[in-house]
């Protein structure tokens, strides 16, 4: 039974970061993750404040379950995520200036991000905290990987470097299109297509797998 | 007046919410199937966008100068309960509008661009007007991007496109063009 639980919480785990990838098989939350992926330090910072608000909401969502009226739900929710994005956009500000200022009014659009409410509609609200917070945990790290994947992408093509280190030498021409809006929606659209054809390929080899086993 | 025209075609077009700040994105890739919906889709943003202007406006100059650290949970607040009480008055008074606009409303309140734009608008201190205009801007631009989405998936959807590319990477692809293309009116700005 204690087996179980742990391959639960587990799978519970793996199951964001990975199966249910909230932006790569979800397609959830795409605005805040287009906007600061111009580089992979936006990207890593804005993965870090939505991790902090995603898990925060849903241990205080879960643990207030029992609590919060079912009519009001929605709009209890959005107000313990905004209070947390409050508190996220004030510490980053205090903390990191200059990153606050390139990601400016993005921290508050955290609000909006439809990825975090629907956490605590569909998970939080009707499980126990311990599961909560794990579930949390994975959907927020697989933002936080999918954030970064695009951001380092976006970087590396647009300016040739990686965290402000250059990469490729002095005679690198840098895609410009990559780091402005076009870019995004572009690399995205390619990564998505990139997953796309990896599930294909499992599934036809699982099809294959079978058929040959039948035969 | 110049200025107010400039504030009208940045947001409209140099810097249109969807395609160059990536706001409102669950709308323009869920509901750009049809030109039809889009439109209405459209139509019922400018028309809450407007409201949240308004909203923004008042809640900065009379209440928020006493406590500005709740700001976003009273944006949030104020346009989410605004807009289902313009929803439950336009249902009693005009059914005919409230069946156009009708389940594109309570969708409109989640939609990021509806915030992004009172946090714009806040940051950019625009006073009662600007702000209008800045809406009315906005909400055009965001329909002009959905129902230019919305044409060019009805064309897609005609043409022989591989099994693995379609669904949201082609429409993210073509948003990628037509993102591109919107860039082009970054020029009307050094023109003058």
């Amino acid at each position: 039974m204690a087996k179980k639980k742990k391959e639960d919480v587990y799978q519970e785990f793996i199951k964001g970061l990975w199966r249910d990838n909230p932006v790569f098989v979800q397609v959830l939350g795409m605005c805040p993750m287009l906007a600061v992926t111009n580089s992979a330090v936006n990207a890593l910072a804005m993965g870090g404040a939505t991790f902090f608000v995603l898990v925060a909401s849903s241990f205080l969502v879960s643990s207030l379950k029992s609590w919060i009226p079912k009519q009001v739900r929605i709009s209890t929710y959005i107000i313990i995520i905004a209070t947390f994005v409050t508190v996220t956009d004030f510490t980053l500000e205090a903390l990191v200036p200059t990153i606050h200022k390139e990601l400016g009014a993005f921290i508050p659009l955290i609000v909006a991000n439809c990825m975090i409410l629907g956490r605590q509609e569909a998970f939080a609200s009707r499980n126990s905290v311990r599961l909560a917070v794990v579930d949390a945990l994975g959907m927020a790290s697989g933002f936080l990987f999918a954030l970064f994947a695009l951001g380092s992408v976006r970087e590396i093509l647009g300016e040739g470097a990686l965290f402000g280190v250059p990469l490729f030498g002095p005679h690198f021409e840098p895609w410009v299109i990559m780091i402005l809006p076009p870019g995004g929606f572009l690399t995205l659209g390619l990564l998505l297509l990139f997953f796309n054809w990896v599930k294909e390929r499992k599934d036809r080899l699982a099809a294959q797998l079978a058929e040959s086993e039948a035969s | 007046m110049n200025e107010l025209v400039w504030i009208f075609i940045s947001a409209l077009l140099i810097n249109n919410f969807v395609l160059a700040y990536f706001l409102g994105l669950c709308p323009f890739l869920g509901v750009s199937g049809r030109l039809e919906t889009a439109f209405r889709l459209g139509l019922a943003t400018i028309f809450v966008m407007l409201i949240t202007a308004l909203c923004a406006w008042f809640l900065n100059t009379y209440i928020l100068i006493h406590a500005p650290y709740l700001r976003l949970i009273s944006f949030i607040v104020v346009i989410a309960s605004t807009v289902q009480f313009i929803e439950m008055v336009i249902k009693k008074t005009s059914p005919a509008l409230f069946k156009a606009l009708g389940i594109f409303l309570p969708l409109i309140t989640t939609n990021c661009a509806i915030l992004g734009l009172a946090i714009f608008a806040t940051n950019k201190g625009y006073g009662f007007v600007e702000g209008m205009v800045y809406a009315l801007g906005a909400g055009l631009g965001f329909t002009l991007a959905l129902v230019l989405m919305a044409g060019l998936r009805e064309e897609a959807e005609l043409c022989d496109v591989p099994r693995l590319i379609r669904g949201t990477a082609m429409n993210l692809i073509i948003a990628g063009i037509l993102s591109m293309a919107f860039m082009g009116f970054a020029g009307l700005f050094s023109a003058v």
